[in-house]
């Protein structure tokens, strides 16, 4: 872990409001020259500090039809490699989204992204739940996101301020 | 014949207007020059507004949740008329941590209605009919007319870009006269950006001293600095009973439509505040009260975020303008720029009126805010970035075709 200079912080800060912020831009809102943000850039990413510019999608306006699972599994960790070796195994699966080792009543939340229903029962049933140091397992199908990285969808926000005001 | 007399003293009294009622002094003072644009600008799409007095964020969910329990409690009555104890010992916590003033919040701290209700109580619990009040311009709109009800002079001092818009003390002793009674201070400044440093208060406060004058201080833009923290001028040495601080929730915490102010100051000025208050607005709103508290208490982490938010787009709105060619004074504090669009040979009002039509941007022409202000133009950058970059590339191409 590393302590970050306060330019990188607020890059950092800025590129997840908007990944599409120009290096000129963030430079003339941080008070810093383009080539120090440039710099800096780089550095995040070579350190996979900054890992992904990615697109937040509001799924529920497309017209298909992918569900997502949180499941919960309980694992047996493995002698001298604890919870890494099987988190792996896990978070492999291209259709795995993201693995979070827990504390409290299970051990991995892994989030599962199928085309259907039936996808997704039978990544579970025939790929995670047949692996040797699962314990059980628990799918929650997720119904409705409401806001996704600090995201709101249905946010009708608009700005209501008077045009002109003292 | 039968003769309706109702109708002939009708006829007969025709030429009094219902105009001749009014108050001399309320029939002369004109409607503000930001009302007549803001008609101009209502019913107009697509417009990119930076003409906006407020925060672009909403009040805060944490502040939102406290008032609403608080109705869910049924805390919807009178509270005392100063405020409830809870908030005045908040505030005064709040003004010595930030700004080293200290005050006694049974008797020296009043909760009002917005900072604008504790401008008129200062304002009319000081002024007698004739007594010069003076005001650095350009300022914020509210100063003079509110003088004007009460009787006294408004008397202007001019303020310039050179001087980032700091009043100079040589200004402020040529503007004194036998009559001056009261300074009116509004650091930093609607509409120009300007703030007043610690060093630049020293030969305020002398000349202050002097002249025996009493400074009604309206700091409601204190936490909005960007460079080094906010000097209260009642943290001037010597000068805290002369100044009567206005401040507010309004522009820190994005409470505008709230209604919350508070003004503080000697205890003999405040009870004569007090008692206006009291015989006509009672206290200020209860469930108002109780929000600016959850402001004061957990509000101040999602403050700095919207400062630093403001922050990061004043030097966006800064160097856009200084980018189309446009002279602009670095603004420290609000949340306004104040670029001069002198170089293009219009008024401040003809610019922001073609502006309005030609390039569908609208901002304030300089010129409302008394004087110094023509010339200039005041851009509000409380808005999003992407709308900020809109409008000052309009601008730009505004500018460019004027040639």
């Amino acid at each position: 872990m590393k302590v970050l200079s306060e330019l990188k912080q607020k890059l950092i800060e800025l590129l997840r409001e908007d990944a599409r912020y120009t290096p000129e831009l963030l430079a003339t809102m941080l008070g810093a020259s383009e080539e120090e943000v440039k710099t800096a850039i780089q550095e995040l990413e070579q350190e996979h500090i900054i890992v992904k510019y990615a697109t937040v999608v509001n799924s529920s306006k497309l017209d298909d039809e992918k569900v997502t699972a949180l499941i919960e599994v309980q694992i047996t960790p493995e002698r001298g490699r604890g919870f890494d070796s099987i988190a792996e195994r896990v978070y492999l699966y291209p259709q795995v989204k993201s693995v979070y080792l827990m504390s409290g009543a299970y051990d991995l939340l892994v989030e599962v992204e199928g085309r259907n229903l039936k996808d997704v029962a039978s990544f579970v049933s025939q790929k995670l739940s047949t692996l040797e140091s699962v314990l059980s397992t628990k799918t929650h199908f997720i119904l409705k996101k409401y806001k996704q990285d600090g995201v709101i969808f249905e946010d009708h926000e608009e700005d209501h301020r008077l045009m002109i005001s003292p | 014949m039968i003769v309706n007399s109702d109708n002939k003293t009708d006829r007969t009294e025709e030429k009094k207007s219902m105009l001749d009622y009014l108050a001399p002094q309320v029939r002369q003072i004109q409607p503000s020059g930001i009302r007549k644009f803001f008609d101009l600008v209502s019913g107009n799409k697509d417009i990119i507004t930076l003409g906006v007095g407020e925060p672009d964020f909403v009040t805060p969910w944490h502040v939102r949740e406290a008032c609403v329990y608080s109705l869910e409690r049924g805390f919807t009555r009178y509270t005392s008329n100063s405020g409830t104890p809870e908030l005045r010992e908040a505030i005064a916590q709040y003004l010595y941590d930030n700004f080293s003033v200290a005050y006694e919040p049974k008797d020296e701290i009043l909760v009002t209605v917005g900072g604008s209700e504790a401008i008129d109580l200062a304002l009319r619990a000081l002024i007698s009919p004739g007594d010069e009040i003076l005001i650095p311009e350009p300022s914020y709109i509210t100063y003079s007319p509110i003088t004007t009800i009460s009787g006294g002079v408004p008397v202007g001092i001019e303020t310039f870009a050179k001087d980032q818009f700091k009043l100079q003390a040589e200004q402020l002793e040529a503007a004194i006269t036998p009559k001056s009674k009261v300074l009116v201070l509004s650091y930093p400044s609607n509409p120009t950006g300007g703030i007043m440093t610690y060093e630049d208060w020293l030969p305020i406060a002398k000349i202050v001293e002097k002249h025996d004058l009493i400074v009604i201080s309206d700091e409601i833009y204190a936490e909005l600095t960007y460079l080094g923290k906010h000097v209260s001028f009642a943290s001037v040495p010597g000068m805290r009973d002369r100044t009567i601080l206005v401040s507010g929730f309004s522009k820190a915490f994005a409470m505008t439509g709230w209604r919350m102010g508070y003004v503080c100051g000697h205890p003999d000025l405040i009870s004569a505040m007090l008692k206006i208050h009291q015989y006509t607005i009672m206290c200020a709103p209860a469930m108002g009260q109780v929000a600016a508290l959850e402001a004061l208490t957990n509000g101040m982490e999602e403050k700095d975020r919207m400062v630093d938010s403001y922050n990061q787009r004043r030097r966006l709105v800064v160097q856009g303008f200084r980018d189309i060619g446009l002279e602009c004074h670095e603004p420290q504090g609000a949340f306004y720029a104040f670029p001069s669009i002198q170089l293009t040979g219009l008024s401040s009002d003809e610019f922001a009126q073609r502006l309005l039509r030609e390039a569908k941007v609208a901002a304030v022409p300089g010129d409302v805010f008394g004087l110094g202000g023509e010339g200039y133009l005041r851009c509000s950058y409380a808005t999003s970035v992407s709308q900020l970059n809109e409008a000052i590339h309009r601008i730009g191409e505004f500018v460019r075709k004027l040639g």
